[in-house]
C-alpha cells in the first residue's frame, strides 16, 4: 500500500496519456458488455421458455396466419391441457422510435397457460372484464411511468389505425428472466376492430401439455392433422421456438465473440505499446530507484502494477457505465431484447477481462524494467 | 561497521573493462584502495579516467571484471541481485550530479522513497524525513516539486534522500558539477558537515580542486589507475 502513491504518481504524470488509455479500456469493455449482453438476454429468453408449452405456427412463416378454428381440433389432442392463442401486434407508441413488444392474445388462456406472468388477483378481474383493458410489465410501466387508469395510445403497424389500450393491470416477472416489457391486450378487441377478410386469424397457438416427456409426440400429432390442410403447421417447444428465431439472424454469439474479442485484442495491443513507452521514459528513474535499493522484483510489480491499475480502472469505468446505461435507458431494441440488462457476472467476466489485458499489457514492460542494468542506464541518459 | 583490518572500503586487484562493438575498452586497471570508516576523501582525475567507475562499483550498481570488492563487510561479487539491492538500501546514499529527483514527486515524498524499503511505520518515517529535510535546510519545502526548487536546493534534497535512512558511506557522484560557485560551496559544507558531526563515511568524485580540498584524503585516478 505504501508504494500506491508511487504507483499513481507516476500514472499521472502524464494526465493526457493515462486518460486516453483508461477511456479506451473502458470503450473496449464498455463494448464487450454490451455484445456479452445480446447473448445473455438470448439465452434469458431461451431460461425463460416453459418445457411444458409448445408453439404452433404456420409451417412455411411465422408471418402466415392461422385460423382461430384449430383451436378447438388443438383441444382435443391426447396430451393437451390448454391452448391459448395471439397475434404480434407491432405498433408503436407515439414515435416510431417508441418500439416495445405488443401481443393481442386470448386473455383468459394467457393467464392459466403463462403463470410466470404475475398480476394481483384484482388486476387480473379488471383485465378480464374490460375489452380494451391491456397489462403491461414492470419495466415498461417504468420506462414511460405508467399507472394503473392510463390510457396509452398505441399506432399500429400490421394492424394500421390508432388503438387505445387503458391499463388494468401491471405484471412481473416470476423470475428475472421473464420480459417484462411487453403490453398484452385483448385478442377480441383486435380481432372485433378488423376488416371481415382479416378476421378470426391466429399468428401463433401456445399449447400446454402434461409433461415434457410428451412434446415430441404432441407435436407430431399436431402436424399431422393440419398436414394436408391449406395452412400446414410446425410444432415444437417454446425454447426450440426460440432458438429458431434468434438463428434467424445467423451465428450471433460466434459473431459476436469475434468482433468482442477483436476489439479488446486491439485496444491490448495499444495499452501495450503504452505501457511500454510509458516505462522507456522513465529509464533514468527506475536507475534511480533501483541504485536506492528497489529490487528487480519490486520495479517488476511497480510497472506492473501501473498497467494493472490503468486495465482496472478502465474495466470498471466501461462494466460499470454498461450497467448503469442500460439498467437507466431500460433499452429493449424495440422489443427484440426484452431483458436487456447487463448481469453481475458479466461485470465479472469484463473486470477479469481487464485484469487480464492489464497483466498481458504490463508483463513486457516490467520484465526489460526489472532487467535493466544500473550503471548503462545512467550512462546512456546521463 | 567496517570489515575486518577495520577497513569500511576494501578494493583489491579490482579491473573494469567496457566492451564496445567487439572492442575491449580498459576503464580500470588493477585497483587496490582501502577508506577508513568515518573518512572523507576525494577522488579525482580527468574525463574519462575510471572515477565513476570506480564509485559505481563500490557503490554495488556495477560489477567488476575482475578483483574484489569489500564494502561494510560484505563482499560485493558474491551477492545475488535482490541481495545486492537490499545492501544498497541498507549501506549506501548515492548522491548523483544531475540530482536524479523523481519529478512526481515531491521533496519529502523523493527523500521518503528508501525508507519505503524498510520496515518503518508511517509515523518513523515521517519523523525520519522531516529530521532529514531539516538538516539539509529544506524543511519548509517539503511539499515543493524539484521544479519548484533551484539546483542548489534540489541537491539538498538528494543529500536529504542519500542520508535518510542512515546509511554507512555516502557515495557522491561530481555533487557540485552543475550548481553555481555559491551553492556548491553550500553543499560541500553540508558535506562536510555531515562527515564532522554525524561522521558519515563520504567518497567523492570530483574533477574539481577547490572541492575536493574539503576532503580530509585526496586519490588521483588516471587512466584507470589510482596514482602514488
Amino acid at each position: 500500500m505504501k508504494y500506491f502513491r508511487l504507483i499513481l504518481a507516476n500514472l499521472l504524470r502524464a494526465k493526457r496519456r493515462t486518460f486516453l488509455t483508461v477511456f479506451s479500456i473502458a470503450v473496449a469493455l464498455f463494448l464487450f458488455c454490451t455484445l456479452r449482453t445480446v447473448i445473455t438476454s438470448f439465452e434469458a429468453s431461451l431460461r425463460a421458455s416453459q418445457a411444458t408449452r409448445l408453439v404452433v405456427r404456420h409451417a412455411a412463416s411465422l408471418v402466415f396466419p392461422l385460423p382461430l378454428a384449430y383451436k378447438e381440433r388443438l383441444v382435443q389432442v391426447p396430451g393437451v391441457t390448454g391452448v391459448s392463442y395471439g397475434n404480434w401486434f407491432g405498433g408503436f407508441y407515439q414515435d416510431p422510435k417508441n418500439r416495445f413488444a405488443q401481443f393481442a392474445m386470448d386473455v383468459p388462456t394467457l393467464l392459466d397457460l403463462f403463470p410466470e406472468v404475475l398480476l394481483p388477483q384484482e388486476q387480473k378481474q379488471a383485465f378480464l372484464s374490460e375489452r380494451t383493458a391491456c397489462i403491461i410489465g414492470r419495466s415498461l410501466a417504468r420506462k414511460y411511468n405508467w399507472k394503473l387508469g392510463d390510457a396509452i395510445p398505441i399506432t399500429g403497424t400490421i394492424f394500421p389505425g390508432e388503438w387505445r389500450f387503458t391499463v388494468r393491470g401491471i405484471y412481473d416477472g416470476k423470475t428475472k428472466d421473464v420480459d417484462e416489457n411487453t403490453l398484452f391486450f385483448h385478442w377480441d378487441y383486435l380481432n372485433e376492430s378488423l376488416p371481415e377478410g382479416r378476421r378470426n386469424l391466429v399468428g401463433i397457438y401456445w399449447l400446454r401439455i402434461a409433461s415434457p416427456d410428451l412434446a415430441a409426440d404432441v407435436s407430431r400429432r399436431v402436424d399431422a392433422i393440419f398436414e394436408n390442410s391449406p395452412q400446414p403447421t410446425k410444432t415444437e417447444t417454446e425454447k426450440a421456438f426460440q432458438a429458431g428465431f434468434i438463428s434467424m439472424i445467423g451465428n450471433v454469439q460466434l459473431l459476436l465473440t469475434i468482433v468482442g474479442s477483436a476489439i479488446v485484442f486491439a485496444i491490448m495491443l495499444v495499452t501495450i505499446n503504452t505501457m511500454m513507452m510509458a516505462a522507456r521514459e522513465r529509464t533514468r528513474e527506475i536507475a534511480v530507484l533501483k541504485t536506492l535499493g528497489f529490487s528487480d522484483g519490486l520495479i517488476l510489480r511497480l510497472v506492473a502494477g501501473e498497467a494493472l491499475l490503468v486495465s482496472l480502472f478502465g474495466g470498471a469505468l466501461g462494466c460499470g457505465l454498461a450497467a448503469l446505461a442500460f439498467r437507466e435507458s431500460d433499452f429493449t431494441a424495440g422489443g427484440f431484447f426484452p431483458n436487456f440488462r447487463v448481469l453481475p457476472e458479466t461485470v465479472l467476466a469484463g473486470l477479469l477481462l481487464a485484469a487480464l489485458m492489464g497483466i498481458l499489457s504490463g508483463v513486457a514492460p516490467a520484465i526489460s524494467a526489472a532487467r535493466l542494468e544500473i550503471a548503462s542506464a545512467l550512462r546512456k541518459v546521463a | 561497521m567496517g570489515s575486518e583490518n577495520g577497513w569500511l572500503i576494501h578494493l583489491r586487484g579490482v579491473h573494469k573493462v567496457y566492451h564496445r562493438d567487439r572492442i575491449e575498452v580498459p576503464v580500470l586497471q588493477g585497483i587496490d584502495l582501502d577508506v577508513r570508516e568515518g573518512e572523507f576523501v576525494s577522488l579525482m582525475g580527468p574525463s574519462g579516467s575510471g572515477k565513476s567507475t570506480l564509485l559505481n562499483l563500490i557503490a554495488g550498481i556495477d560489477a567488476p571484471t575482475k578483483g574484489e570488492v569489500r564494502v561494510a563487510g560484505e563482499s560485493l561479487g558474491t551477492l545475488k541481485p535482490s541481495k545486492l539491492a537490499a545492501w544498497r538500501s541498507r549501506h549506501i546514499g548515492f548522491i548523483f550530479q544531475l540530482y536524479n529527483l523523481i519529478p512526481v514527486l515531491t521533496a519529502y515524498q523523493n527523500v521518503e522513497l528508501p525508507l519505503l524499503l524498510t520496515r518503518l511505520s508511517g509515523k518513523e518515517r515521517r519523523k525520519r524525513v522531516l529530521f532529514a529535510l531539516d538538516l539539509v535546510g529544506l524543511e519548509g519545502r517539503a511539499k515543493h516539486f524539484p521544479r519548484q526548487l533551484s539546483g542548489g536546493e534540489e541537491q539538498r534534497v538528494a543529500i536529504a534522500r542519500a542520508i535518510v535512512a542512515d546509511p554507512t558511506l555516502l557515495v557522491a557522484d561530481e555533487p557540485t558539477g552543475d550548481l553555481d560557485a555559491k551553492n556548491a560551496a553550500d553543499i560541500l559544507t553540508l558535506l562536510q558537515r555531515l562527515n564532522s558531526e554525524l561522521h558519515k563515511t563520504i567518497l567523492m568524485v570530483t574533477h574539481d580542486p577547490h572541492a575536493a580540498e574539503r576532503a580530509a584524503r585526496i586519490l588521483h585516478l588516471d587512466k584507470g589507475v589510482l596514482q602514488p
